[in-house]
């Protein structure tokens, strides 16, 4: 019981498990899945649904803080990438063709790559602090956003295009797109040394520098992947709204993305770093936008609500709580033993 | 095992049945610990004996499993280092833990600042720290930044600072350990004068003499239980190395000397350094290692010995001379070329520059030869069989691969370090004081270790402070002094005074 408990994952788990726990308690058809034209609905499967964005960009900014960095600028990367996708299809003479569609994400995702390796060359090779060399790109994207839409905001009818995010397969096609983010992001951080490297790098830069590690390259992938990992949300988030909006696309994402990383127990200070923690940590925050919605919360209210469920989860999972509930379990015990102890010692 | 009450004044600290375990390791098993007003009191051990865990269950840092610990006959529970600060004891630890971007006068008073209207009175701050400085007998200018003194004034700027907050128990973990002669004497004057005021002082030291000289009580741990207490005088050196070590010295003794053993110099060097300099750093510097030979640099800190060795391994970048390895000139402006050439280097700084604390003992092994390797990961069979070879070939306790590296003791961790760059197979490899804060025993174990590799063709580059082990360990010495190389010497024809007297004479007041 106690090794169950002491698990890294252990908390966040418990604490995704009892918000879904209490929604359904308050309305029983919370946890109920029907079966429609064999596809499958429910609130659950929205949560999964909703999730990806988030999912993909809290995936790269795992990756980026366990190099000791912070990418601001994904929100921003989501703007360009979707304004980059829905130009093209707008332009194009058939924006229901496959072809455009698959182009116009090709080309988006190349994009937003380039944006990240601009965020991992101000950082790995000019130095520059993470926290303001990707605030540079944060408030610059958007711009680039609106340059790229000249300033409208592109809408587009086109049904491939909108499968990416409401297509279903049985299960929701987002989800497919996010299970298998984390998958590609997992093999190659654990399946290969990267992991191991890149958390080396992050706890100790100069031990690993002299140590023949490449440090510089892998900073700068981290930023890299992260951008790409923002790219595909921000086409995500423009399949599902249909249009490019410079302004709302990834809109403090970058906030909710670092608190998915903290509440899956990766530190913020860098090093070691769980992308299971992080998948148990955007999933709490979905749960708990739905949760939100489910209850009724007045969406004037609604970010107080949000702001207080996630201080007490933050402070439940705290091991400074955790080390004071240790110690007055301990002190209780001790006190009942005090009297032989202290014979023992005099002896 | 002798309890003590065999003094007239009652003790000012004591703790008893301490018990502190990590996962895995039992660090403290029921030790009891007695310091008395007007003492200073060694704690002895080897690595891992549980010195620093005693030393950090006084001062907050661990919680004690279960013990007491009573100060001034007040029984207490120290939470943090904040409560143990609040009784009256302070500590300055092995790596000094002062703010290296501030003044010297605001690390001095930090928290305790005099104010004026509700405002910090920045000359009061400065007046005052100057005082407590004065009274330590050092003066220097308390407004410039303390990262500008070297680490032994940095190191009574933090004894200062206990005496700012008027602390009844001192506790100094390893002050000397980076310290030269002139700045230990410096500091027992200071320690001397303190205990004359009945400050209770605990001295913890790897260097036998110091304890001698500075210490009246002397607590002996083994292998986290307590050995027993003695008075300092009563108990023969080697007596206490036997206490400490569980064994007889001879075994330390058999140490052979390898300065003697001849060295083939006819073919190429291994590395052939000339006039490898930077500016402001380090005057243009000869050295060539032949192969199988153990180079030392000998030198006081800061005479540019690590300096000299970072530019050779491209940490730093030389902007004169130029490198050859075997014949072949190299281009040496990251640590990736030196690697890439055979050239391993463990530097000064184990916990900044060495060691990832929070990756395991394997992980921290394999790091040198999977860095090399690139992403495709090690296999893991191929993996635990170099880590166990490794770890077995040096003695690295506990004998466990999947601790937190940051968990060992400061010995293991060097043996960490030296078992990751052995792994990688290396023709040279460069030693930058990997004694410093090692016990005895292990001490012994490296140098036994060095001496064997390069008999067996290791090249190697030896830098200590402890000129015996230099002159033990190096057929040539390279001696450095004011951040450039002032000659080179056979160290067969040199003793411990000749190399002193080579360091602090040679040169001088000539041109060269």
């Amino acid at each position: 019981m106690r090794s169950v408990t002491k698990h890294r994952l252990f908390w966040p788990v418990a604490t995704l498990v009892s918000l879904i726990l209490i929604n359904t308690v308050a309305r029983s058809q919370f946890a109920s899945i029907t079966v429609r034209d064999g596809r499958l609905y429910g609130a659950l499967i929205d949560i999964l649904r909703q999730s990806a964005p988030l999912m993909l960009v809290s995936l790269g900014m795992t990756i980026v803080i366990a190099t000791r960095g912070i990418d601001l600028s994904v929100g921003a990367v989501m703007a360009v990438s979707g304004a980059v996708a829905l130009t093209i299809i707008d332009g194009s003479t058939d924006p229901s063709d496959p072809g455009v569609v698959m182009v116009a994400v090709v080309v988006a995702i190349l994009a937003s790559l380039l944006l990240g390796a601009w965020n991992g060359f101000l950082v790995s090779l000019l130095g520059i602090q993470p926290i303001i060399a990707t605030l540079v790109l944060m408030l610059a994207g958007r711009g680039v956003a609106l340059l790229i839409t000249e300033g409208f905001i592109t809408t587009v009818n086109s049904t491939p295009f909108e499968f990416i995010s409401t297509g279903y397969l049985l299960l929701p096609f987002a989800f497919f797109i996010w299970v298998a983010a984390v998958a590609v992001v997992g093999l190659t951080e654990r399946r290969t040394a990267l992991g191991v490297l890149t958390e080396a790098v992050g706890i100790n830069p100069e031990a690993s520098r002299l140590a023949g590690v490449r440090s510089r390259g892998i900073i700068w992938s981290a930023y890299a992947a992260s951008g790409v990992l923002a790219g595909i949300a921000g086409i995500i988030y423009a399949s599902n709204i249909k249009a490019a909006d410079a302004n709302a696309a990834g809109q403090f994402i970058e906030l909710y993305a670092i608190l998915a990383v903290v509440l899956g127990g990766t530190s913020l200070m860098g090093g070691k770093f769980s992308l299971a923690g992080t998948v148990v940590g955007v999933l709490i925050i979905q749960t708990l936008e739905s949760t939100m919605l489910f209850l009724g919360v007045p969406s004037a209210e609604s970010p107080v609500f949000f702001a207080i469920v996630v201080v007490v989860v933050v402070i439940i999972q705290s091991p400074r709580l955790h080390r004071l509930a240790r110690d007055v379990t301990n002190a209780a015990r001790s006190r009942r033993t005090a009297e032989p102890s202290d014979a023992e010692v005099a002896g | 095992m002798t309890l003590l009450a065999d003094t007239a004044s009652a003790p000012i600290v004591e703790m008893r049945g301490i018990t502190i375990s990590f996962p895995g390791v039992l660090a403290l098993d029921n030790v009891d610990f007695f310091l008395r007003p007007g003492e200073v009191h060694s704690i002895m051990g080897e690595n891992g004996a549980g010195k620093s865990t005693l030393i950090k269950a006084l001062t907050g840092v661990y919680a004690i499993d279960s013990g007491s610990i009573d100060v001034t006959g007040t029984s207490q529970v120290f939470r943090s280092t904040f409560d143990a600060e609040a009784a009256g004891i302070s500590t300055v630890y092995q790596e000094i833990n002062l703010c290296t971007n501030l003044s010297v006068g605001e690390n001095v008073m930090l928290g305790h600042e005099p104010r004026k209207r509700g405002r910090i009175d920045w000359k009061a701050v400065h007046r005052l720290a100057a005082e407590h400085l004065d009274g330590l007998g050092i003066s220097i200018d308390t407004r410039s930044l303390l990262s500008n003194h070297s680490i032994a004034v940095q190191q009574l700027v933090a004894i200062s600072r206990a005496m700012v907050l008027d602390a009844k128990v001192l506790v100094l973990d390893e002050p000397t350990s980076s310290l030269d002669r002139g700045e230990v004497e410096q500091l027992f004057t200071v320690i001397r004068d303190l205990r004359a005021r009945g400050a209770a002082i605990i001295f913890v030291s790897h260097f036998l003499d110091q304890v001698y000289e500075i210490a009246d009580r002397v607590t002996v741990l083994r292998n986290g239980k307590l050995v027993g207490e003695y008075l300092a005088k009563d108990l023969p050196r080697e007596e206490l190395v036997t206490k400490m070590i569980g064994r007889q010295l001879d075994a330390l003794e058999a140490i052979s000397s390898t300065a003697a053993r001849a060295i083939d110099r006819t073919d190429a060097p291994i590395l052939k350094a000339t006039g490898v300099g930077r500016r402001g750093v380090l005057e243009p510097a000869d050295l060539d290692v032949f192969n199988g030979e153990i180079v030392g640099i000998a030198g006081l800190l800061g005479s540019g010995r690590t300096e000299l060795v970072r530019l050779l391994y491209g940490a730093d970048r030389a902007d004169s001379g130029t490198i050859e390895v075997v014949g072949a000139p190299a281009r040496m402006t990251s640590p990736r070329h030196a690697i890439d050439r055979r050239i391993a280097f463990s530097s000064e700084d184990r916990r900044e520059e060495g060691i990832v604390a929070d990756l395991t003992v394997a992980e921290n092994i394999v790091l040198g030869i999977q860095a090399r390797k690139g992403f495709r990961k090690i296999r893991r069979e191929k993996q635990d069989s170099v880590v166990s070879e490794y770890m077995a070939a040096l003695d690295v306790r506990p004998a466990d691969p999947d601790m937190v590296a940051g968990n060992l003791s400061g010995g293991n961790q060097q043996k960490v370090l030296i078992a990751r760059w052995l792994a990688t197979a290396p023709e040279l490899l460069i030693l930058d004081e990997p004694t410093r804060g090692i016990d005895v025993g292990t001490k012994a174990d490296l140098q036994r270790k060095v001496a064997e590799l390069s008999e067996q063709g290791l090249s190697v580059i030896f830098i200590s402070s402890e000129l015996e082990e230099v002159l033990r360990l190096a057929q040539r010495i390279v001696v450095m002094r004011d951040r450039k190389s002032i000659g080179e010497l056979d160290s067969r024809r040199f003793d411990l005074d000749g190399l002193i007297d080579f360091i602090a004479n040679e040169g001088k007041g000539s041109a060269a």
